[in-house]
């Protein structure tokens, strides 16, 4: 049944991600990223991080593509604009990069450290729980929860201050 | 009950924050721009009121779960970077208004800015560390593109923001790694760990190259100069000593904390940025002929010194490095603010070293005031830039790196020469066209002296503060383990 | 232990079932007669020129982040909402906080937003 799951939300992951990045339409690979964050939290299903699944559906699927999605529609890119045909410096930084990163994730699952403390399935479960979570956050976490709402508030303002449309103010005489 | 003990504890920041949201409201419901401004400072004062009370008075501690530090290192940098927003936000509204950009969206995003930066400062874990950097840089890449209608302006917010979202793609990879290595993001803990694998160096190396990007030591330093250039003159004096100041501090702490044992590996690495920093920080700002991007380039040459005292791996380093944060506050701040006084009279780009000609006669204080604060840039004795260098570089002799710390010397009396270049213009060239300078307000030009005052008093008696940074370090590892 | 979710995948299930058959049988059974009429605009519109796509305003793109923000807020509200009685009265009043925090935000764009769009309606 696992490895059935597993091989299934894969080959998904796999073939969406392919396709994101091969799909010459921008909002098609929006939407195909979607599907990829479906699958990922597929994946973190089966790791019993139940918590994170819900997220990644709920912000990922939901609010970050949204955002994607607005980007696309201010930029409002013509079709043909983005078909790369010349191999550039920026794509030859982009695959190094993806090669470093898959090597280490490689050699982290390859020689894994132990550090992390051993857990049997039971206490898995136990700990990728939204209970789990919550009661950490609000306890030893308090303080970094707190700032988010501060660091929330912070990006709305500067927001704000950038997309507003006078560009200059004359204060008043005092 | 714990919690209030930990909100006393925390109260500058809270009341910073509050402050914020205050400050924020009153935006929101149209109050004048004088009201948000005095709201500002009200809520700053207090800040700064009881972050010298915490200063002097209270020992150092772990509060809300070992989340965050109170007292010691902790209530400095929290010192520092209220100080510094103090007199940032008295310059920052003469300047804004003089330049016609005085929006009331830049003092909530300053307060909370400020609220990041002491998070930053007193952090005890890297989950703290990571929202608290957040927090600082979301606000200084609003804050760096006040000025839309020019170009250098959105050039600065849009370079601000690409390399700090890619520094945080970093840092947060470099805490995955050490999270995966030690099993632990609080910083004492990780401490403990010390048979490191490839994954453990792994995210030591992103989580430094992170830092580095946000104080901007070189090869991480690009985006520095056009960004220092392109922001309003006092906003870039508020992210060249509080912003720097937060990183450095939770830098140290990290390093002092989370890294104890690594700290004679790390020597080498931290020599040759410091060495690179250094020399090309002061070679490239030799050349500048636009006093502004001098002083992006001369604040990258003081990163370099900074890293002298990183790289030193010792107590003495460290607390060097705090003490140059201090001195480096009060004299850049003060040299920004004379810089963007000149400026508000003019263009919002009259930056040219020759347009400086003769104004130093015209209002005899400012040009008297920018001397103070150069000569202190300069390392010259009797101000508190040259104590600060004197720590520095004493405390890498101690650590056997002579050879670095001769460049060093070498590299800041280098350095006296822009400086001076600038005082030259100021007093000893006749200016092509009359230029007239209307008259400073009275609080602008008195915060300017205290800074000078300041800057004067801390080179001639560092003594106290020298020690008493000092002991902050006494239950650091490193005393245990130096020889 | 997946099949604790069985549920959500059975669920799953339909939905993509029911998605996949309606859209075919509306295909096959509804009828389809086009006609060179049906492509003309309605009585009294517009005939189409120039691109659908427009730039949008840099305001849509505020709502945009209005709503991160608070879907943001699920993440810390979830947890929170599911131990609601296990964590007492001390989280209750820091939830608070942070919810209240929020909301000055969410008052405070609003404000601006509305004057905001009145600029644009009164310059267009």
């Amino acid at each position: 049944m696992e490895t059935f799951f597993f091989v299934f939300v894969a080959t998904f992951a796999l073939g969406t991600a392919l396709a994101m990045v091969l799909s010459k339409n921008t909002v098609n690979s929006a939407l195909f990223l979607i599907l990829h964050m479906l699958s990922v939290s597929g994946f973190y299903l089966s790791l019993n991080a139940q918590f994170l699944a819900v997220i990644q559906i709920l912000v990922y699927a939901g609010a970050i593509m949204v955002l994607f999605l607005f980007v696309i529609m201010v930029l409002n890119m013509d079709e043909d604009e983005q078909i790369v045909t010349k191999v550039d410096f920026k794509q030859i930084f982009a695959v190094l990069v993806t090669v470093i990163v898959l090597a280490q994730l490689l050699y982290i699952v390859g020689n894994f450290t132990g550090a992390l403390p051993d857990f049997s399935q039971q206490e898995l479960m136990a700990i990728g729980t939204v209970e789990a979570i919550g009661d950490e956050m609000f306890t030893t976490f308090l303080l970094p929860f707190e700032a988010t709402a501060i660091l929330l508030t912070a990006a709305v303002v500067g927001a704000m201050l950038l997309a507003q449309k006078n560009v200059n103010v004359e204060d008043e005489i005092e | 009950m714990e919690i209030i003990n930990d909100l006393l504890l925390f109260l500058p920041a809270t009341i910073v924050a509050i402050g914020g949201l205050t400050v924020m409201m009153l935006d929101g419901y149209k109050a004048r721009s004088r009201t948000i401004y005095t709201t500002t400072m009200v809520f700053l004062g207090i800040a700064l009121g009881v972050a010298s009370w915490d200063l002097l008075m209270q020992a150092p501690e772990l509060i809300f779960s070992d989340m965050a530090g109170a007292g010691g290192t902790a209530a400095f940098g929290t010192f520092i970077v209220v100080f510094g927003t103090f007199f940032t936000v008295i310059l920052t509204h003469d300047y804004l208004i003089g330049v016609k950009h005085n929006f009331p969206q830049v003092y909530p995003l300053l307060m909370f800015c400020t609220f990041g930066m002491i998070v930053l400062a007193t952090a005890n874990d890297l989950v703290t560390v990571f929202v608290g950097l957040e927090t600082m840089s979301v606000c200084l890449y609003a804050l760096a593109g006040i000025i839309r209608d020019k170009r250098l302006g959105v050039e600065s917010a849009l370079k601000y923001f690409v390399m700090g979202a890619f520094s945080t793609g970093f840092f947060l990879y470099g805490i995955t790694l050490l999270y995966g290595a030690t099993g632990s993001t609080s910083l004492p803990e990780i401490g403990a760990y010390t048979d490191g694998g490839l994954i453990y160096w792994g995210g030591v190396s992103l989580l430094l190259v992170a830092f580095m990007f946000k104080v901007s030591a070189v090869p991480f330093h690009m985006w520095t100069p056009d960004v220092y250039t392109g922001s309003p003159t006092t906003i870039t004096a508020y992210m060249s000593t509080a912003g720097k100041t937060a990183s450095f501090v939770a830098l140290v702490l990290i390093l002092d904390r989370a890294m104890p044992f690594i700290a004679t590996e790390l020597t080498a690495t931290f020599s040759i940025i410091a060495l690179l920093t250094m020399i090309l920080g002061n070679a490239v700002a030799m050349v500048q002929d636009n006093v502004k991007r001098m002083l992006a380039y001369s604040s990258i040459a003081h990163v370099g010194y900074l890293f002298v005292g990183l790289a030193a791996g010792s107590v003495a380093g460290y607390s060097a490095v705090l003490f140059y944060l201090l001195a480096y506050t009060f004299m850049n701040v003060g040299a920004f603010g004379v810089v963007a006084y000149y400026e508000k009279n003019h263009d919002v780009h009259f930056n040219n070293v020759e347009s400086y000609a003769g104004l130093g006669y015209q209002r005899p204080i400012m040009g008297v005031l920018l001397s103070i604060f150069l000569f202190s840039l300069a390392g010259i004795p009797i101000s508190a830039g040259f104590n600060a260098k004197y720590l520095v570089f004493s405390a890498g002799i101690e650590a056997g790196l002579v050879s670095l710390v001769v460049v060093g010397v070498l590299a800041s009396a280098a350095s006296a020469y822009y400086y001076l270049r600038v005082m030259v213009y100021l007093y000893f060239r006749e200016g092509k066209e009359s230029v007239s300078l209307i008259e400073p307000k009275k609080v602008y030009s008195f915060s300017l002296v205290f800074l000078a005052l300041l800057t004067l008093y801390f080179g001639v008696v560092p003594g106290g503060v020298t020690e008493m940074i000092y002991g902050y370090f006494s239950d650091s590892m490193l005393t245990a383990t130096a020889p | 232990m997946l099949e604790a979710y069985l549920p959500i995948f059975v669920l799953l299930g339909i939905a993509l079932f029911l998605a996949i058959v309606l859209a075919i049988l509306s295909r096959v059974i509804g009828p389809y007669r086009p006609s060179a009429t049906k492509l003309r605009p309605y009585e009294s519109g517009m005939d189409p020129v120039g691109d659908a796509k427009e730039r949008y305003s840099i305001s849509f793109y505020m709502v945009a982040m209005e709503f991160i923000v608070f879907d943001l807020e699920i993440i810390f509200i979830y947890p929170w909402a599911v131990r609601y009685k296990e964590l007492g009265l001390g989280t209750f009043f820091a939830v608070m906080v942070f919810i209240l925090i929020l909301t000055l935000g969410l008052i405070y764009t609003l404000k601006k937003e509305s004057k905001n769009f009145q600029i644009s309606k009164s310059t267009n």
